[in-house]
């Protein structure tokens, strides 16, 4: 199961991803060049009675949205089998969080990237995003960096990012451990959105096997004892 | 009278030329980043303003546009602030700017700005010291001994360039050099990437599950952190982050691995799209050109090593010499003053609008390849300082290619310079460039097919 995290460059991708993998703060970040990964180990459905360890893969793509086309048809082979997309995007940095739209179209048309032409030149099409299965969840970094005055502005934007894309959001500050410290609203939503993944994963796949049927599924490999599919 | 509306036409021009460079700025530069000091787009676009205003006193010259005393009067000012701009200003932003990104210094900005600003007119002052530029007559402080300097720099800049791109160009165009590259080839290329992901995480995922069942035992596991930390780890060491320590070395040699298959992957898509695109009718006509540039490569480096070796400098630019040959070997007869006008007028012009256009691309190349979001003030600094000197070292060489008649105005405004000198440390650095940018293509010519032919 994979999870890709795409966005522009210089925006923190690997302080995130090193943030959500090993609870600790990058201390030296540097260039990532192609795609890195890390894997997460996370709790599904923690402090019930369902709880199961799953690992999680975060795919961290990167690059400009500009890039030649022969690097974005190398950044397409990391697009299939994508279970979840996070995307970043800078706070101090407003054409970042513009480029979004034209990163998840890349990501989400990876059928037509091979051919270096988007379906549409970069607008906003909400009806794309309407049929979209894919969970997405978009995040802001170096919230640190951003005044206070200007924090209000800043967040109502970025709320109004997350809303088009149909997402959760959530801003945060990679150099500090304490934004995703467990129990906060941050971390909460973190997990929610993961869940979310899993469940798309692994028991929308039985969903598609019987049509129609999706009330009690059995889990090979045991640990799993039902689940109710609603 | 005349002077004011000549005045008030140069500054029209003047402002046109900021608009573009504040538009260029904007629309191609900076396109990805969020503005937030205007101080660097403003001195991005005065710089660009006032070298294209040389160019256009030039034209000028050649098309006889203005009065002659008001032409001499704008160019004299035009080289003030223009050296005023690349030897104060945007050395001093480029170490204010450097400054303020390191957060230790943060408090004292200014002071070290300023230490940084006189470190580099030390070197810049010394860079004058070995080249044989200047008369001894001159004054400290002059134009000629600032303009000098500049010169220096943006002669040698423009041949490294030059060079470089005299070869780069054909083989570009050419589909000669093209490497075969099947769709079979990226697909095995690209298995092999994934292959490497797939390899990582597994090894990820161990070393994952080892950190979370050491942590739920309760052993600590920091990296050794300090003295006593390292003597410790010496001493005693914990079999779970020995082991993690052993598959961290594994995964970091196969990360290193993905990152070379992920360039070589997007170089071989590269290749295959060049082959689409010399398979088009364009692509044919640029091939078609190739041939054509391959041989004025050639005969360009032939030219620049008989000028070294017989130590001579061409005295006529290729105008009049065109002229001669055509009046005295071909019988055709014309009326030399006009057309030389004319042809002298659309020559330079075409150097000039090349030269221009091509160093905007280079620029902006340049500028995608290398910035992030926290040095690009810097280097947007950077290549504005780069672009003037390049363009006050145009102006010198342009010299050359103009007629007797119309050199005179900037041998006039710049002084005595010794343009000789200029010329024969071009051809030098374009000889040097274009060969060396031979042997490194070559050999990166030859090293590419061999990595992919390897199974």
């Amino acid at each position: 199961m994979t999870r890709v995290l795409i966005s522009f460059t210089g925006v923190g991708k690997s302080s995130l991803v090193h943030l959500l993998c090993q609870n600790q703060v990058l201390g030296n970040p540097s260039w990532t060049v192609g795609c890195s990964v890390d894997v997460r180990v996370h709790d599904y459905k923690e402090g019930t009675p369902e709880e199961k360890t799953y690992y999680i893969e975060l795919w961290d793509v990167g690059g400009s949205v500009g890039s030649a086309s022969s690097v974005k048809s190398t950044r397409a082979v990391f697009y299939n089998s994508v279970n979840g997309i996070i995307l970043v995007h800078d706070l101090t940095n407003k054409k970042s969080s513009q480029n979004l739209y034209r990163w998840s179209l890349e990501a989400l048309n990876r059928d037509l990237v091979p051919t270096g032409v988007l379906v549409t030149n970069g607008d906003y099409d909400r009806e794309q995003f309407a049929d979209n299965q894919i969970p997405l969840l978009v995040i802001g970094t170096k919230l640190d960096q951003i005044h206070e005055t200007k924090r209000h502005e800043v967040l109502t934007r970025t709320a109004f990012l997350a809303e088009d894309f149909n997402a959760e959001e959530i801003n945060l500050d990679c150099t500090n451990l304490r934004c995703l410290a467990a129990g906060s609203s941050n971390a909460v939503k973190l997990s929610r959105f993961f869940d979310k993944v899993i469940e798309k994963r692994y028991f929308l796949r039985e969903g598609n096997q019987i049509p129609g049927f999706p009330d009690r599924k059995r889990f090979g490999g045991g640990t799993l004892k039902s689940l109710h599919y609603d | 009278m005349s002077f004011l509306i000549d005045s008030s036409i140069m500054i029209t021009s003047q402002i046109l030329f900021f608009g573009f460079g504040w538009l260029f700025f904007m629309r191609q530069l900076f396109k990805d980043y969020e503005v937030r000091q205007y101080v660097v787009q403003v001195i991005f676009s005065v710089t660009f303003a006032f070298s294209c205003t040389m160019f256009e006193l030039i034209i000028f010259e050649i098309l006889k546009v203005l009065n002659s005393s008001s032409r001499y009067f704008h160019w004299k000012m035009n080289l003030c602030v223009i050296l005023l701009i690349l030897v104060f200003m945007v050395p001093f932003y480029i170490g204010y700017f450097i400054v303020s990104n390191i957060r230790l210094l943060h408090k004292q900005r200014l002071l070290f700005s300023c230490l940084l600003w006189l470190t580099f007119m030390y070197f810049f002052w010394k860079l004058g010291d070995p080249f044989p530029i200047l008369s001894p007559k001159h004054g400290i402080l002059s134009i000629e001994q600032l303009i000098s300097r500049v010169g220096v720099i943006g002669v040698t800049l423009m041949a490294l360039l030059s060079g470089f791109g005299a070869v780069n160009c054909p083989y570009t165009y050419m589909s000669y050099f093209l490497r075969n590259v099947t769709d079979a080839d990226i697909l095995a290329l690209e298995r092999r990437l994934l292959q490497t992901m797939d390899m990582i995480i597994s090894k990820k995922k161990r070393m994952a599950m080892t950190r979370r069942t050491m942590f739920q035992k309760g052993e600590v596991h920091n990296k050794p952190s300090g003295f006593w930390g390292m003597i410790k780890s010496v001493t005693t060491s914990i079999p779970g982050s020995e082991n993690l320590t052993l598959i961290q070395q594994e995964v970091d040699a196969l990360e290193e691995l993905s990152r070379q298959l992920f360039l070589e992957t997007a170089d071989l898509y590269a290749t295959k799209e060049r082959i689409d695109y010399s398979k088009t009718f364009k692509g044919k006509y640029f091939n078609f050109l190739g041939y054509f540039f391959s041989i004025y490569c050639l005969w360009k480096i032939f030219m620049a090593t008989i000028n070294i070796v017989f130590d001579r400098v061409g005295k006529t630019d290729p105008v009049t010499r065109g002229i001669e040959i055509t009046v005295n070997y071909l019988g055709i007869q014309f009326d030399v003053k006009f057309w030389s006008q004319h042809i002298s007028f659309i020559l330079v012009g075409i150097i000039i609008v090349t030269s221009i256009r091509g160093l905007l691309i280079t620029l902006t190349k340049f500028f995608y390849a290398i910035s992030s979001s926290k040095s690009s003030n810097v280097i947007v600094l950077l290549l504005a300082q780069i672009m003037g000197m390049y363009f006050v070292s145009s102006v010198l060489l342009i010299r050359m290619s103009m007629p007797l008649e119309y050199r005179t105005i900037i041998t006039e405004v710049l002084g005595e310079l010794q343009f000789n000198f200029y010329h024969r440390w071009f051809d030098v650095i374009f000889l040097v460039s274009a060969l060396s940018s031979i042997l490194f293509l070559y050999l990166a010519h030859k090293q590419a097919p061999e990595k992919h032919m390897a199974p």
